[in-house]
């Protein structure tokens, strides 16, 4: 038999196309070429460029804050209403209008068609719409900052009562503006989400088998599915407090009291919205660490020079992650009052979810182990991420375990965790898949030097930053405070460790400057790539044109022949084995016999 | 070359910090002494899997950098090395795991003896309620909030009657005694948190939430909120005062009940 069930072999013969070749809407103009676009890849970096934007706008509220923290007072502009806005919006755009849309719009956009062998999305046009919706929610978001009371301060987490009562900075007009963005940022995803799972499970070239898709495909497919199923959770809550600040309805409100006064609002629960947003917001942590997830396992292959470690195992403990995160939502509330007996299955699942993470971070190491490392800046990010990844992952074993979580639960600690796992290991990943597709998406190579550059910096930097902030939350330094004054039992040493943290942070968002500056001189003076410049196997590095071209692949589709791990394979003459490559005479005598 | 010394040092690093920095918890106050147990371990088991892997990432990146001549090795899987270390991850977690569902388990369940304390939150204030001497808190609802009944207890219930209510001062607690911390908010969410009795937990307007602990030593602590709560979060501080028994019953004589803060109306009402 000659095709291979496993899938690490190469196949003989591939089965027919299943769906034919689709006719796709040529631009006939600069408009619909650039700006009005329903090429994915051209809406990929629209995504792309809209997320970073809006990124170092949380970059520079995150050093406002930083410099609060260490210098309590002396930008007299920093009051406790603006920390707190900063604070919110910082964390809000992080987490959603840059790492979801990043990953999903921008690397989910540019990559899927791409590496399956694709034309395009499956809906081209609601792809491009998708794009426009989400701009519109950034601007609505950014629109906030500029009304009178500025921008909510309710904190990332927007859990009512306070973030729609007085004494909470944006109670007027901020919080409205954010809830709407949020959701049409949500309706806005659910276009490009139902493209992106439709384009994978239908769009993919002929021989592309699921087990043979790169794990960047199964990490951002995974992701995408989780978040239609997950921000309908948030969207509801979105509107459902949008009602009780507008129209007066108490889904969230129970009778309160606030400065001795009565307010009409009763019998609602607030602990129903922290279900919502927690439903939402544990798998929005997996929608952002499974693309990383899969990019990262992408990169130390190509820049290893070997297959991927246990990928059927790796693609199980994507799947198995992404499921079982919907169960574990509750563990960000062991002390929200919620009736405590709910802890011991909570705590349960989540540190079940530790078995496969832990998985893939042995399949990474032992893709390096008996490698042949070259350490392009790529490589040098996913080394940073493993590091990072590992360390955030490992204090969730604290956080996770509901009575070790009792004295941590919203201090510094948390900070320290949750910035390390989802902060700097996704970001640490975007960096290196940026500098790793941006020869197929420019057609030009960065400047290495300041790309390694920029790595030192931010990796150790981002280290020196959060791995000392988790003593100051076991301290017990409660997170969101706006100053912490004289406390008994806080040493005055930890206002020497703040200044050390704050101006490291401020280098390292320096240092994000290198990188931008690096992309932009690039494309212009860089020196040209090449169609392949990392010998990668995967399909998107076979184009007929660098950059590729509407379309992609010219008159005919790729046919797909073997997974996409066939590095340093013995007996072959190169070191990699692209997917579209037919089995050789000898892989043909071996698959016979 | 240079990034595997670099994670090599990221692990010393990390490991000297550990051990030699001055920033630690504050010495423990009450009876959950198992809590820090079990943050130890946890410390000792993730110490250990973080050292181990960063410094084994360290010794590949050293040894299988890429050379003239240089092939990697083509190897898949291995399902024996994927299961041992899929087994053992198992492990690792089931013994943190294990001892921390113990110690929840005496968490969650209050013993028959501790003595009812109610904590008030509201921005930004801490209020307490004490039983009085029948050892029941009277219902309270925050509708029923006025001027003179800043806690909302109801006049209607005969045990509020005797209930101490002590606002915005320093509340005291026995020594030694098991306490049943029973917590209310009238406005937003706040959390009672004291460092040195490790536990915590949040307020919730409309519901009644609790936790409990034993003081285990007499001192002053600082109470801070721990769960946002407006503009004021940060300044949201109180005491609690941990006495000898003397001193707690000197403290209690002083307080005022209820009843005579709403003076003989209230009283009158719900006498049998």
């Amino acid at each position: 038999m000659a095709t291979t069930i496993h899938g690490h072999g190469p196949a003989e013969t591939v089965p027919p196309a299943e769906t034919a070749d689709v006719e796709l809407y040529h631009p006939h103009s600069w408009i619909t070429r650039y700006v009005f676009s329903q090429d994915a890849k051209v809406i990929a970096i629209q995504y792309s460029l809209t997320a970073m934007a809006i990124g170092f706008v949380a970059l520079f509220l995150s050093w406002l804050m930083r410099l609060q923290l260490a210098f309590p007072g002396a930008l007299e502009f920093i009051d406790a209403d603006a920390y707190y806005q900063y604070i919110t919006m910082h964390g809000m755009i992080m987490v959603v209008y840059l790492l979801t849309a990043l990953f999903l719009g921008g690397f989910g956009n540019y990559l899927i068609p791409l590496m399956l062998g694709a034309r395009d999305m499956a809906f081209p046009y609601a792809n491009m719409l998708s794009y426009w919706i989400y701009l519109l929610a950034v601007l609505v978001l950014v629109a906030s900052f500029f009304t009178s009371d500025g921008p909510t301060g309710a904190g990332w987490t927007l859990y009512p009562p306070q973030a729609i009562l007085p004494n909470t900075p944006g109670q007027d007009l901020g919080i409205v503006l954010m809830l709407v963005s949020l959701a049409l940022f949500i309706i806005g995803f659910t276009m490009g989400g139902l493209n992106y799972v439709v384009t994978v499970l239908q769009g993919r070239a002929r021989g592309m088998t699921l087990m043979r898709m790169p794990l960047t495909i199964w990490g951002i497919f995974t992701a995408t599915v989780m978040a239609l199923l997950a921000f309908p959770a948030l969207f509801v809550g979105a509107v459902m407090m949008l009602f009780d600040r507008l129209l007066g309805t108490s889904f969230f409100m129970p009778a309160i009291v606030q400065m001795g006064e009565q307010l009409s609002y009763g019998g609602g629960s607030p602990i129903l919205f922290q279900h919502l947003f927690w439903f939402f917001g544990h798998p929005e942590v997996y929608i952002v660490a499974l693309p990383a997830f899969g990019i990262v396992s992408d990169l130390i292959a190509t820049h290893a020079r070997k297959n991927i470690f246990g990928y059927r195992m790796m693609v199980w403990a994507i799947v198995i992650i992404g499921a079982l995160s919907f169960i574990v939502w509750a563990h960000h509330m062991y002390v929200s009052g919620m009736n405590p007996y709910f802890g011991f299955f909570f705590a349960t699942t989540t540190l079940i979810i530790a078995v496969p993470t832990a998985i893939k971070v042995y399949n990474w190491v032992l893709t390096l182990w008996r490698g042949d490392i070259h350490f392009t800046p790529p490589m040098l990010f996913a080394i940073g991420f493993i590091v990072t990844f590992l360390n955030g992952g490992l204090t969730g074993m604290f956080l996770g375990n509901v009575v070790v979580d009792v004295p941590l639960s919203d201090t510094m600690f948390v900070v320290a965790h949750f910035h390390m796992v989802m902060g700097v290991a996704p970001i640490l990943v975007i960096f290196g898949a940026i500098y790793h597709w941006y020869p197929k998406i420019t057609g030009r190579m960065f400047n290495d030097l300041l790309a390694k550059l920029h790595f030192w910096v931010t990796f150790l930097g981002a280290y020196l930053i959060f791995f000392p902030m988790h003593y100051l939350g076991l301290l017990g330094i409660p997170r969101r405070y706006y100053e912490m004054g004289e406390t008994a039992f806080v040493p005055a040493s930890t206002v020497t460790l703040n200044e050390f943290i704050t101006i490291t942070a401020l280098v390292v968002g320096a240092a994000q400057f290198l990188f931008l500056f690096n992309m932009f001189w690039s494309l212009r003076h860089g020196r040209p790539a090449g169609g392949n410049p990392w010998r990668a196997t995967t399909l998107e590095w076979q184009t007929p044109q660098t950059p590729p071209a509407h379309g992609n692949w010219g008159r005919e589709l790729p046919v797909v022949y073997r997974w996409a791990y066939d590095y340093s394979v013995p007996g072959a003459a190169e070191d990699f084995i692209p997917q579209n490559q037919p089995p050789s005479p000898t892989e043909r005598r071996e698959a016979a016999t | 070359m240079l990034i595997a010394a670099v994670l090599v040092l990221i692990v010393l690093g990390s490991l000297l910090f550990h051990f030699l920095s001055p920033w630690w918890w504050t010495p423990i106050a009450s009876n959950w002494g198992y809590i820090d147990t079990t943050l130890i371990v946890t410390f000792w088991i993730t110490g250990a899997v973080f050292t181990a892997v960063v410094l084994f990432v360290a010794y590949c990146l050293l040894r299988f950098r890429h050379q003239p001549g240089r092939r990697a090795a083509y190897e898949p899987e291995n399902r024996r090395l994927e299961l041992v270390l899929t087994v053992g991850t198992a492990v690792g977690v089931a013994a943190m795991l294990a001892p921390g569902l113990v110690v929840w388990a005496q968490f969650v369940q209050v013993p028959e003896d501790a003595a009812e304390v109610e904590v008030v939150g509201q921005q930004w204030q801490w209020s307490y309620r004490l039983p009085g001497e029948d050892g029941r808190l009277g219902r309270a609802d925050t509708r029923l909030i006025t001027p003179e009944n800043p806690l909302g207890i109801s006049p209607h219930d005969p045990s509020g009657q005797d209930d101490v209510i002590v606002e915005a001062a320093d509340l005291h607690l026995p020594v030694d005694r098991p306490v049943k911390v029973v917590l209310r908010s009238v406005d937003v969410l706040h959390d009672f948190y004291v460092p040195e009795f490790r536990a915590k937990m949040d307020m919730i307007p409309g519901a009644v939430t609790y936790f409990w602990f034993t003081p285990t030593r007499t001192g002053t602590f600082e109470i801070l909120c721990a769960e946002l709560c407006g503009v004021g979060h940060a300044f949201m501080r109180g005491y609690v005062v941990v006495d000898t028994e003397q001193d707690y019953q000197a403290w209690l004589g002083q307080q005022t009940s209820f009843a005579s803060l709403t003076g003989g109306a209230a009283r009158a009402d719900a006498a049998p």
